[in-house]
C-alpha cells in the first residue's frame, strides 16, 4: 500500500497493481475507516479499481495531519473477507432487439447468442468504480469468452439502461449518452435518479448479478424499447 | 418568484455556487466557478455568504432585466458593462431597480465575468449545490446554461453598504501565466529528461479549452507507463495522454480517468488559467504540497486584509 500526493488537498492511496475482489474489499474497508475516523476533514472519496483518492478540506486540516490519520485508517486492512459488499440483482432483457451487439460477440467467441446471455449471468461482478458520468458503475470481470473490444466508432446515442461490455468490464448506462461499449440488453432499473434517495442502487464494493427477464416483464417494470 | 429575466443569455452563462462536494462517489463532478477568486470578490463586495449563487458569464453577451430592487457587483474579465445604456464600473457595488436593463458585453481582457446579486440567486440545490454542470444536466435551472426567457429568482434585497475594490487589489488578466504544480500521482513515471522538458517549455492554449479541461500544445512529454487502471482525478490534475500534449483538468472534469498525471495545478493558478484565451501561453513550476499549503494560507490572509481596505462609495 502506497500513499502518494495527488494535489494541494488530496492524497491517492494505491492498494495494488491489479484490481481483484480482495483489493476491492480492502478499499471498501478503507473508505469505512476513513469515514468513521476522519469525517470532519474529508471532502470527497473516490474509490476505483485499485486506488482511493482522498480529498481533504484545507480549512480544517493540513497534509501532515491528514497523512498521519490516513496511515492509521489504513492499518490492518489485509486479510479481509472478499465476500464483503451487498449483493444486488439487476434484471436484464437480453435480446437482439435490445442488444444490437449480441450477435457480433457470439460470432467472435464461436458461441450462440443464448450462450453469451448465459455466460453474462453466470458471473458475480464487483462494482470497481463509479465515474465517466453520474451513476456509471464499472463492473468486473467479464468472462473472457464474451469480452469484447470497444467499437471502432462509438455510437452517438446509447439508450438509458443499455447493458454493455467493453474488454472485461460490463456496465449499465445510467442515461442516454454517446458510448463505445458493446450493447447486449436493456435493464429497467434506474442506475441514477437525482430525485431519489439513494440516487443509485449500487455503490463501489457491491456485488452484482444479472438476471434475464422477458420482454413483457421488462416493459412491466417501466422499461422502454 | 421574481428576480431577473434573461433577455440575451450570452455564449455560456451558468449559475454557480462554490461547487458540489461529497458527490464524487456517485460520479458527480465539482462544477463551481472556474475563477473562484473573482467569484469570491463579487460576493464579498455585497456582504453575501461565500457560497451564495452567482453567474459565471463566459466571454460575455448577457442581457438581463431586473424585476426586483437589488444591488449587484460585476467582477472578473474586463468587459463593457452597461446599466440602462450607461457605462458602469466593475468591482463596484451598484443598485438596480425593477425594469432596469443590465448588459455585459464581450470580454476584452480575460474570459470569465462574474455577476453577483445581493443575497445571491435563489436556486434550490441538487446534491448540496446550485452549480450547473451541463454535461451532467445537474444544478442551475434544469441543469442547463441560461436560455432567453429564463427567470433567475432572487429576493428584494439591497446592499446596506456600497464598496469598491481598489485597482491595486484587482487581478490583472494578461496572455501568460506561470502555473504552480504540486508534483504527484505518476510523476515518477516521467524521467528527469521528460520533466526537464515539461518544466522548461512554454505551452500554448489550444481552442479546445472548456470547463472540463484545457488542452495545451507544445513540447511533447512522455511517461514510461504502459496502461494504467482508472483512478480518481482531483481538480487541476495535469494529464498527459499518448500524444504527449498536457491537459489541465478543470471543474467539470470526469471524476475518474486512466491517463498518467504529473501532478496538479493549485486552484489559485487554475483560476488564472481559466481567464486566458486560446493562443495564450503558460509555463509550469513544480512545488511541494507543503509549499502549496503555505501559498493557500497566505492567499487567505491576503483576501482578508484586502477586504479591510475596501473603499466605501
Amino acid at each position: 500500500m502506497r500513499i502518494e500526493v495527488a494535489g494541494q488537498n488530496a492524497f491517492i492511496v494505491y492498494f495494488a497493481d491489479q484490481a481483484s475482489a480482495a483489493v476491492s474489499a480492502q478499499i471498501q474497508a478503507a473508505v469505512n475507516n476513513i469515514l468513521a475516523t476522519m469525517q470532519d476533514c474529508i471532502v470527497d472519496l473516490v474509490p476505483s479499481y485499485a486506488s482511493l483518492l482522498v480529498i481533504f478540506d484545507l480549512e480544517r486540516s493540513d497534509c501532515f495531519a491528514v497523512k498521519r490519520q490516513l496511515r492509521g485508517a489504513l492499518s490492518g486492512l489485509e486479510n479481509l473477507a472478499t465476500t464483503a459488499g451487498e449483493l444486488i440483482t439487476l434484471p436484464v432483457y437480453y435480446s437482439t432487439e435490445s442488444g444490437p451487439d449480441l450477435e457480433i460477440i457470439a460470432k467472435r467467441g464461436s458461441l450462440s447468442v443464448d450462450q453469451v446471455i448465459e455466460i453474462h449471468q453466470l458471473q458475480e461482478y464487483r462494482v470497481y468504480a463509479i465515474g465517466f458520468a453520474p451513476g456509471f458503475a464499472y463492473l468486473g470481470e467479464v468472462d473472457e469468452r464474451i469480452a469484447a473490444p470497444r467499437l471502432a466508432t462509438p455510437r452517438q446515442k446509447v439508450p438509458r439502461g443499455a447493458v454493455a461490455i467493453a474488454d472485461r468490464q460490463t456496465a449499465v448506462y445510467p442515461a442516454v449518452s454517446p458510448g463505445g461499449w458493446n450493447l447486449i440488453g436493456l435493464c429497467p432499473t434506474r442506475m441514477f435518479d437525482p430525485e431519489r434517495d439513494p440516487s443509485m442502487p449500487v455503490k463501489v464494493g457491491d456485488r452484482i448479478r444479472f438476471e434475464a427477464i422477458s420482454r413483457e416483464d421488462f416493459i412491466a417494470r417501466g422499461g422502454v424499447l | 418568484m421574481s428576480g431577473f429575466l434573461v433577455r440575451q443569455p450570452g455564449l455560456l452563462s451558468l449559475l454557480q455556487d462554490r461547487g458540489r462536494y461529497g458527490a464524487h462517489n456517485l460520479g458527480l463532478t465539482t462544477g463551481g466557478p472556474l475563477d473562484f477568486v473573482a467569484f469570491d470578490w463579487a460576493n464579498r463586495l455585497l456582504g453575501n455568504a461565500i457560497n451564495a449563487t452567482g453567474l459565471e458569464v463566459s466571454f460575455g453577451g448577457l442581457t438581463l432585466e431586473a424585476e426586483v430592487e437589488s444591488s449587484f457587483v460585476i467582477t472578473g474579465a474586463v468587459a463593457p458593462c452597461k446599466l440602462n445604456g450607461e457605462t458602469i464600473a466593475q468591482w463596484h457595488t451598484l443598485d438596480i431597480h425593477a425594469g432596469d436593463k443590465l448588459e455585459i458585453g464581450f470580454a476584452s481582457q480575460g474570459t470569465r465575468v462574474y455577476l453577483a446579486v445581493s443575497g445571491g440567486f435563489d436556486i434550490s440545490p441538487s446534491f448540496g449545490s446550485s452549480s450547473t454542470v451541463v454535461r451532467e444536466k445537474i444544478g442551475g435551472i434544469h441543469g442547463d446554461k441560461l436560455q432567453a426567457g429564463d427567470r433567475l429568482p432572487c429576493g428584494n434585497v439591497k446592499a446596506i453598504r456600497h464598496y469598491r475594490l481598489g485597482a491595486a487589489d484587482r487581478p490583472a488578466y494578461g496572455d501568460f501565466a506561470s502555473l504552480r504544480i504540486v508534483l504527484g500521482y505518476q510523476q515518477a513515471a516521467f524521467d528527469p529528461t521528460q520533466q526537464w522538458r515539461f518544466f522548461n517549455s512554454r505551452y500554448r492554449l489550444t481552442d479546445r479549452c472548456d470547463r472540463m479541461g484545457f488542452r495545451l500544445e507544445g513540447e511533447t512529454v512522455h511517461s514510461n507507463m504502459v496502461g494504467m487502471l482508472s483512478e480518481g482525478i482531483c481538480h487541476g490534475a495535469v494529464q498527459i495522454p499518448a500524444d504527449g500534449q498536457p491537459i489541465v483538468l478543470m471543474n467539470d472534469r470526469q471524476t475518474i480517468g486512466g491517463y498518467p498525471k504529473i501532478g496538479s495545478v493549485i486552484p489559485l493558478d487554475t483560476a488564472r488559467l481559466a481567464q486566458l484565451s486560446p493562443g495564450s501561453e503558460v509555463r509550469f513550476e513544480a512545488i511541494s504540497i507543503e509549499q502549496a499549503h503555505n501559498i493557500h494560507c497566505l492567499e487567505q490572509a491576503r483576501f482578508e486584509r484586502s477586504s479591510l481596505r475596501l473603499e466605501r462609495i
